[in-house]
């Protein structure tokens, strides 16, 4: 990657440097010294991290990160839409959780699918007396409501860990009671740093109550393959789902976007894994290698130079057969590509975006943008591991900034000194910076758009970035008098 | 090879079309609907959230006031995103990330250096602190934790903390704003009664309300009639700011000078009963002046009751202009029911918007048939079951306490009704039912500005009169055979 620094006018390692001394001064000297490690300047040849990342985060400092049960229930067991999935606890985590990452699924409200809000509710007592027998009778009474349901997941709030409730003897009493797979998930909210313990605990939860319990019932072909950590959020599953069919793969699962839990189980039996999200299913993918031997390739699917690299790179793994596909896939869309960028790019060109995502997006959406002319001055993650920023490094321009677990205060503070064109964060951070004039795309929910993900997706993130961008509602911000 | 835990390998089976069509058809049923109703232990889809998250809408409502949540940090972000999303505005709140060794220690370091930050970042005038669940399980001393940051010097000594226990596996939001508004005024007001001191305004508490038009159009009544006010916990602009290239971390809220001087004020009105009984109380053994609870004014009579308390408490005439705004509302109700008239309709959501939506359904003649309250209490159920018994439109009509929307649900599929009033979240029920659903309610994640139109008042009659009748016109106009659509209706 060396031969391709990239350079943008005005930022150097120093002046990044000087901005982060600069924005840590307003620290107390104990919140700076803890900080100071997690802001850095990229250095874009060295193909690595430069910021310490997954560890606590600083009381106080107003951080965008969630805990390990909306790692759990938003992002891994949520979308799989035909479980019922109960949010163990009191009311809160599962109502404020219900419906707001846009993992859309297919199927009938309350018959097939179960995107709903299902919870214990827990009250004084069951803090007092234990909550065990009342999951026992939810679990029965969900089974009778929900007969088509293939499965239930329990998903633990803070409290039941903190009063020693054991939900995995309950869960196994009453899967074989009820003849149904349930799965308990010891997700409690004060559980490590941030959603990423949560991603990781339900991936082993899949590992140990899921995976290989179902096969598939056709017989299987090499071009086997499962879309992993792809979280359909307004459609990216269908969108990319009908991409590699359209190479000739069959798509056999899809974790856990749009998913279904049988298919999920029977996984075991793909010849490759594709994953999207490195950051929340790396460790399903590595327990796959290590145990049934199936590879596993990282691609990349916002923007046409990333699909294109991406798709090359999945027929590497194929036959001649998939490998023409590719060819003749790519050749059909770039011109139409090629024309979506002619209509955006003018408008564009040279715009400068900052991101503060989940573990993933910050990186990978960094290619759309510089498709559409932008180039990225700053880029940091809500939970990523030192995987991910090694992995970020050769994406940004050299010497830009990067933060890990920026508070609000730090966002802030860059954003003013770098003018961007765009930031592209969440819904905490949106009308901040909307208020200050900044135009602003969500990039959890793609802001109730989307998909945003394949070739399809391209075109609606295209227009959305210039709406956003050019929208003329910027212009009035300011008043004439 | 096989599964860890040594289960049985299934094929994958497909369910059957017919199987689906039979389960589809039958939980629209009315024998679903008693299982249903049987359930014990399973909530699903309920109508409220939990404390905290009302505690930080009233920490909001103060001057440079800053929510703290001591807790775990992913409450803090689940509380600020639903906020967010229902204002379309910043919600800032920090935490102090409690984690593992938390639940061990106790969360005292965690605040303690939460203070410290959040104190030197975000330059805060109050820092309101409210708990989630992991320090009321495990039984943090709030009391001992604040006094022992003023001695360690992690807060300034006149920096005003106040902090409230708002355990979310007690109550919902309407608690935690109750127990959060308390603490905030219990700490403004200490030392601050003036023997013989009237400030002559009115203290109006708005109740657990999240909708910024009712707070303006509250103070714009009070301008009408010339009575000075102080609104507590007044969310208008922290949550209503103009976007013109600042960005104003404490956008709005009620200065702290005269939330310390209402203890003096010459009567306080709570229009949230249901949100603030605690609060309530506490204010009519301690603040100077007339004390007075009335109904969240939704609908004409309500509205009526609170101008004419007004008016006696402040020795004043109904101004003219208030008088020919209560004439107009009633000429809005007066043109336009006939298309509400005998409609039924199901509502839910939190106690006080629940009284206010029944007494002005009865109002215009429109039943509300199926009422649900996800979390209520004996008072609320005879209180409504009284506006019921009142009026010839309340017969028929049934109050459900404790109920959630999936048991709404069957209630609309079983026995219909034409529309339901509520909060976003009934939009599933009401698509299953093909009736439109009026977001008079919170939250509202799934239409712009809503929340910038009063509910309450003369204004908030007109509001919903128009809402309501032009959608059932919109349906008419979308749904009638063509001989059928004419010009006018």
């Amino acid at each position: 990657m060396s031969d391709k620094i990239k350079n943008i006018d005005g930022i150097t390692k120093e002046s990044t440097e000087a901005l982060i001394e600069e924005t840590l001064a307003a620290y107390p000297e104990k919140g700076r010294k803890k900080r100071a490690p997690h802001l850095g300047a990229n250095d874009q040849g060295s193909g690595s991290a430069c910021v310490k990342s997954n560890k606590k985060t600083v009381p106080g400092v107003m951080s965008a990160r969630g805990c390990a049960y909306a790692g759990a229930k938003g992002v891994v067991w949520g979308p799989i839409g035909d479980m019922v999935h109960v949010s163990h606890g009191p009311v809160g985590c599962g109502w404020y959780s219900w419906g707001t990452r846009r993992n859309l699924v297919s199927g009938i409200n309350g018959v097939t699918q179960f995107a709903m809000q299902f919870t214990s509710d827990f009250q004084e007592k069951d803090i007092v007396y234990g909550g065990d027998k009342k999951l026992k009778t939810l679990l029965e009474e969900a089974k009778g409501l929900f007969p088509l349901a293939k499965g239930i997941s329990v998903l633990s709030e803070c409290p039941v860990g903190l009063i020693g409730d054991d939900i995995n003897s309950v869960a196994k009493q009453s899967s074989k009671e009820l003849e149904l797979p349930i799965i308990p998930c010891n997700c409690e909210g004060f559980r490590g740093v941030s959603q990423s313990l949560g991603h990781h605990i339900s991936n082993d939860t899949i590992r140990d109550y899921i995976i290989e319990t179902r096969e598939f019932a056709e017989p299987s072909s090499p071009y086997d393959i499962a879309l992993i950590g792809d979280y359909n959020i307004g459609g990216d599953v269908w969108a990319a789902k009908s991409l590699l069919e359209e190479i000739g793969l069959n798509v056999k699962a899809t974790w856990t976007g749009d998913g279904e839990l049988e298919k999920i189980a029977a996984t075991h039996q793909v010849k490759l894994n594709l994953i999207h999200c490195y950051r929340s299913m790396n460790y399903m993918c590595k327990v796959m290698e290590e145990k049934y031997g199936i590879p596993w390739l990282e691609f990349n699917f916002f923007g046409p130079t990333k699909i294109r690299q991406s798709l090359r790179a999945i027929a590497e793994r194929f036959d001649d057969t998939i490998k023409e596909n590719v060819e003749r896939v790519i050749a059909k869309y770039d011109p139409i590509m090629q024309a979506i960028i002619d209509e955006y790019k003018p408008r564009l060109d040279g715009k400068k975006v900052m991101l503060l995502v989940g573990g993933l997006r910050p990186r990978h959406t960094i290619g759309a943008y510089e498709d559409l002319g932008m180039e990225c001055v700053g880029s940091g993650y809500e939970f990523a591991h030192t995987d991910d920023y090694d992995r970020t490094a050769s994406e940004m321009p050299n010497a830009t900034v990067v933060y890990d677990d920026p508070s609000e205060y730090e966002f802030e503070k860059f954003a003013h000194a770098l003018k961007p064109d765009l930031i592209g964060s969440g819904i905490k951070e949106k009308y901040v910076f909307q208020k200050m004039g900044i135009p602003f795309r969500q990039m959890h929910s793609w802001d109730y758009s989307g998909p945003y993900h394949a070739y399809q997706g391209f075109e609606i993130f295209a227009r959305d970035v210039d709406m956003a961008v050019n929208s003329p509602t910027w212009k009035l911000v300011k008043a004439p008098f | 090879m096989a599964n860890l835990l040594g289960l049985e390998v299934k094929k994958i089976v497909e369910t059957p079309p017919e199987e689906i069509e039979r389960v589809k058809n039958w939980i629209n049923s009315e024998e679903y609907k008693e299982q249903n109703f049987a359930r014990q232990a399973l909530v699903i889809n309920p109508a409220h959230a939990c404390q905290p998250l009302g505690a930080q809408l009233a920490a909001h409502g103060f001057e440079g006031t800053l929510p703290f949540v001591h807790g775990s940090q992913g409450c803090a972000s689940y509380y600020r995103s639903t906020l967010n999303r229902h204002f379309r505005e910043p919600a800032p709140a920090v935490s102090d990330a409690m984690t593992e060794d938390g639940a061990v220690f106790g969360g005292q370091n965690n605040l303690h250096e939460g203070l410290e930050n959040a104190v030197a970042l975000y330059k805060p005038k109050m820092i309101a602190v409210f708990t989630s669940c992991m320090p009321e399980v495990i039984g943090d001393d709030l009391t001992a934790f604040i006094k022992n940051a003023r001695t360690k010097g992690h807060v300034p000594k006149d920096m005003p903390v106040p902090f409230a226990n708002t355990p979310s596996f007690n109550g919902t939001h309407i608690h935690g704003y109750d127990s959060m508004l308390l603490s905030i005024l219990q700490n403004l007001t200490e030392g601050k009664q003036v023997e013989g001191r009237c400030t002559g305004k009115l203290n109006l508490i708005a109740g657990c309300d999240f909708n910024t038009g009712d707070y303006r159009e509250y103070k714009r009544i009070l301008k009408e009639f010339g009575v000075p006010v102080t609104v507590l916990a007044d969310i208008a602009d922290s949550f209503d700011s103009p976007c013109n290239g600042t960005y104003n971390i404490y956008a709005g809220g009620t200065p702290l000078e005269d939330a310390a001087d209402s203890i003096n004020g010459k009567a306080t009105m709570t229009l949230g009963p249901y949100a603030t009984p605690k609060t309530f109380s506490w204010i009519k053994d301690n603040y100077a002046g007339k004390h007075v609870s009335l109904p969240m004014p939704m609908g004409i009579e309500k509205t009526d009751a609170m101008i004419m308390k007004i008016a006696e408490l402040f020795g004043k005439e109904v101004p003219e202009t208030l008088k020919n705004e209560r004439g107009r509302a009633v000429d809005a109700m007066t043109d336009a029911q006939q298309y509400m008239h005998g409609k039924k309709f199901a509502v839910y959501g939190d106690p006080d918007y629940l009284v206010g939506y029944v007494s002005f359904l009865l109002e215009m003649g429109a039943h509300p048939y199926h009422i649900v309250c996800s979390r209520g209490s004996k008072k609320l159920e005879k209180e409504l079951q009284g506006l019921l018994d009142g009026s010839m439109y309340g017969k028929g009509c049934k109050i459900y306490m404790n109920k959630d929307l999936w048991h709404l649900r069957s209630l609309v599929m079983t026995d219909p009704v034409d529309a339901m009033i509520g909060d976003s979240h009934g939009k599933f029920a009401a698509r299953d039912a093909n009736i439109p659903l009026f977001r008079f309610g919170f939250p509202v994640f799934d239409r712009v500005n809503m929340h910038r139109y009063p509910r309450i008042g003369y204004q908030g009659v007109i509001y919903m009169v128009s809402q309501i009748c032009n959608k059932f016109l919109d349906i008419k106009d979308e749904t009638c055979e063509d001989r059928f659509f004419e010009l006018m209706r």
